[in-house]
């Protein structure tokens, strides 16, 4: 059963750095905190340092400095307590495809030391609730990857660990599966406390699920904050069109920047931040329409987490991905 | 040993490529027993030891192909995230090669006494000579395991099937050590530690009841044991790096 140590069920970091040998510092010094109950998303592209901190945390991996708490304990000198207190769903499902969902369920029962009569009534409950008992005694080789992910899910639940690490775990689902997954993360933070630190490089996962996000890119965390606070802190929303006429573009720039400073747009567009925000986009229709300027396309772009990387990084999360996080796989226990 | 039992492709080839092998050569080698001073008039009863050392070889393949699978699909992982042990968690892994060592040597040595093979040691002497295939098997079991965790992948631990292939064949295999004319082989085979696990099985099959042949075995699946088993420990130390 999952314990908690005097710091109760949150994540404390402080300057976590580390470093693999003859690489860069896959982590590069973060410090952040996540309280109790919290949906933490943990935003960046591949080879950001996410998965390293992810193994960290999750004292699968010593940090090179640095000092954090999980659930109170320490990291490095208290591993067996953090372990105890967490469940984790590490970025692949870790799975033996030999193996069906009950046997799993009864392994991963056993060794976290339930009770015989427990075991069995906590994995039928866990494999009811991700939808996996009519397929429990099925082999899990045979699985989608869908439900791979669930029952990947369901085991890092068996001990109810009051803190759970999700290292991506959507990547490669469906939006069935995937928004399935999402209600069940929801649930478990909403209805029962569960501390949740979640890996993403889906902008729209970290939007839909996380209370707030940190933007992680080198190792580095470059933006924190709740995903509409760090939306605002970028700027305001574009408008951006394109004239019916291609001579009257000229024309429209200059409508639309009656409403704000002109903006990045497409050729064949105009674009401009609007000061007064969406609500003015009504008066831009009329200001448009008593100009007589006839439009093709009328776009309005409120700011995305995508954007906020853009700001902070000078890239575009979208393939700003590096290779794999140096050493990560070798170092770890097969680190996924 | 559950997911042991559940891969036909890793038991069929252990069961029946020996059994090939063995047909093969107490068909081929049968006029050898004509040799003066060889110790049985039956080649196939001779050429019947082979097969356990065979059985124990894929052994080596078997249980770390499972484990180098465990680590690249994360698993150990998993596992690592638990309080279980890493010995305990050895000790599992090794399950499976107690139940394939037993399939192995009772399939063996049926097949081998219904095509005439002799046990001279009776009922008894079955017994042992099941407890010495199970105990090369799980011996060898730890090296496929330490090769596993050293590589973690299991196209490696399975590159080392010819390895230990030509231990066997530069063995007393084909002949007593004593009959074999050649020198450089014949001191190459009396270095052979595969030479006595051998002379043990034939001890219980046609020589009778031999206690130094045997101790000698038991010795050796006991001396690979701990030697396996201490390397697997450590490299899984390292591999399962968890604070």
């Amino acid at each position: 059963m999952a314990t908690t140590g005097q710091g109760g069920s949150g994540i404390e970091v402080e300057g976590l750095v580390r470093e693999f040998k003859n690489g860069p510092r896959a982590v590069d010094g973060i410090d952040l905190q996540v309280a109790a109950g919290e949906i933490y998303g943990f935003l960046g592209p591949n080879g950001a340092g996410k998965s390293t901190t992810v193994l960290m945390l999750t004292t699968l991996l010593p940090p090179t400095a640095g000092t954090a708490r999980v659930a109170g304990f320490d990291i490095v000198a208290e591993g067996p307590l953090v372990r105890s207190s967490i469940g984790a769903a590490l970025q692949e499902a870790a799975l033996d495809p030999l193996l069906s969902a009950r046997e799993h369920m009864r392994l991963q029962t056993a060794l976290h030391g339930l009770g015989k009569g427990e075991r069995q009534a906590r994995g039928q409950e866990l494999l009811e609730r991700v939808g996996l008992s009519q397929a429990a005694d099925r082999r899990v080789g045979g699985y989608s990857g869908g439900m791979k992910r669930r029952l990947d899910l369901a085991l890092a639940l068996a001990h109810r660990p009051r803190i759970l690490f999700l290292d991506e775990p959507t990547t490669g689902l469906d939006i069935q599966s995937r928004t399935a997954l999402w209600e069940e993360v929801s649930r478990l933070a909403v209805d029962e406390g569960v501390t949740v630190f979640l890996t993403t490089q889906y902008l729209e996962e970290a939007d839909a699920l996380a209370g707030r996000v940190g933007i992680i890119d080198h190792g580095r965390i470059v933006a924190e904050g709740t995903p509409a606070a760090l939306k605002a802190e970028i700027g305001r929303p574009t408008v951006e069109a394109v004239p019916q006429e291609p001579a009257d573009r000229d024309r429209l720039a200059a409508v639309l920047e009656r409403f704000g400073a002109s903006a990045a747009a497409s050729p064949r567009a105009a674009a401009a931040r609007l000061d007064g925000g969406e609500s003015q986009l009504a008066e831009v229709v009329r200001a448009l329409d008593s100009e007589g300027i006839a439009i093709e396309t009328l776009q309005l772009h409120t700011p995305s987490l995508d954007d906020v990387f853009l700001a902070k990084t000078g890239r575009s999360l979208e393939g700003a991905g590096d290779a794999e996080e140096p050493g990560a796989e070798a170092e770890a226990v097969g680190a996924t | 040993m559950i997911r042991t039992l559940r891969q036909p492709a890793q038991i069929v080839p252990a069961l029946v490529f020996p059994m090939f092998l063995l047909a093969v050569n107490s068909g081929g080698l049968r006029d050898t027993t004509d040799l003066p001073g060889f110790p049985t008039d039956s080649y196939l009863t001779f050429a019947l030891a082979v097969p356990f050392v065979q059985g124990a070889i894929f052994s080596v393949m078997n249980t770390g192909t499972d484990l180098a699978r465990d680590i690249e699909t994360g698993f150990l992982n998993r596992l690592a995230l638990t309080p279980l042990r890493g010995a305990a968690l050895l000790s599992g892994l090794l399950a499976g090669a107690v139940a394939l060592g037993l399939l192995q040597a009772a399939t063996y040595l049926t097949v081998g006494l219904v095509a005439g093979a002799e046990l001279t040691t009776g009922f008894a002497g079955a017994l042992v000579l099941v407890a010495l295939s199970v105990s090369i098997t799980v011996a060898f079991g730890t090296l496929g395991l330490f090769a596993a965790l050293r590589s973690g992948s299991g196209e490696a631990v399975q590159s080392l099937f010819p390895v230990f292939f030509v231990f066997l064949f530069i063995s007393a295999m084909a002949l007593p050590l004593d009959l074999i004319q050649t020198d450089w082989f014949r001191a190459v085979a009396t270095a052979n530690p595969v030479t006595y696990l051998l002379e043990a099985f034939r001890s219980l099959l046609f020589e009778g009841w031999d206690l130094g042949a045997l101790a000698l075995g038991f010795g050796i699946a006991l001396a690979v044991l701990a030697v396996g088993m201490t390397a697997a420990t450590g490299a899984l130390k390292t591999r399962m790096v968890r604070t």
